[in-house]
């Protein structure tokens, strides 16, 4: 795609993806976690906002390796 | 930085390959790109666990509704009110058999029922009606027995009430009445 990026520059960018789908995923565990705690103690008000949030996270995250799989090696 | 014979390739040191010792001019790492692709491959499998996160959400949501008509209750008549001693307790099992309930009385006209299951690890609570509490013995909680929440002990949750009604001396549960704080 960019054949004018060097390759430090390639590895910069795919540092800074790695670094989004790290606290993207992060952001997913902790979504889990508080919505099964909810979930556990009666409370099912939170869980479809909860599933729409990590289903956003998960496109997110897919968007994120598109471009990058799009990146020269 | 990159050899004539070997285009793209570095060697750690940064040295051209001909100033390679042997061993590794036969066997030519090139670590940037080696790092580029392990970095490249964590991503990946990092957005691979994404998904599935996703899908358990999404999981939870779908059992939560196909439970939701399951969890409707039914009345049930626990016991006759003259047969439930003031300041005194009774079990019973409700909405299922295999949910073991307790009915207390602390006066003649207060009627309170509590799930048995504590809220941290579901061992049975007991009744201690005249220190106005429930005790669960496997990890030291204890509840308030007038709102069942915890004031001790590891558990967060409150107790589960169950929703009582009065039919001409009867009393019947009607209702799980489960909260989250």
């Amino acid at each position: 795609m960019n054949r004018s990026l060097t390759r430090e520059q390639t590895t910069t960018i795919l540092q800074g993806i790695l670094c989004l789908v790290l606290f993207v995923v992060l952001l997913q565990v902790w979504l889990l976690t508080a919505t099964m705690n909810a979930w556990m103690g009666g409370d099912d008000s939170v869980l479809w906002p909860a599933a729409a949030a990590s289903a956003v996270c998960a496109f997110l995250n897919f968007g994120l390796l598109r471009y990058l799989n799009r990146l020269a090696v | 930085m990159n050899d004539a014979a070997n285009p793209g390739t570095v060697a750690p040191n940064g040295l051209p390959m001909n100033e390679q010792p042997a061993w590794r001019r036969d066997f030519p790492i090139d670590w940037p790109q080696d790092h580029f692709v392990a970095r490249r491959d964590f991503t990946r499998f990092l957005v691979l666990t994404s998904l599935p996160f996703a899908l358990v959400q999404v999981a939870v949501g779908v059992l939560n509704w196909m439970r939701r008509d399951r969890r409707k209750p039914t009345s049930k008549p626990i016991a006759a009110l003259a047969d439930i001693p003031i300041g005194g307790a009774t079990t019973f099992c409700y909405p299922e058999k295999h949910d073991p309930c307790l009915l207390l009385r602390p006066d003649e006209n207060t009627l309170m029922a509590y799930s048995q299951k504590c809220t941290h690890l579901g061992c049975a609570v007991t009744p201690n009606v005249d220190k106005n509490c429930l005790y669960c013995p496997c990890h030291k909680g204890f509840f308030a027995a007038d709102t069942g929440r915890p004031v001790s002990g590891p558990a967060r949750r409150p107790l589960p009430r169950i929703l009582l009604e009065n039919r001409d001396g009867v009393v019947h549960a009607v209702g799980v009445e489960v909260n989250a704080t």
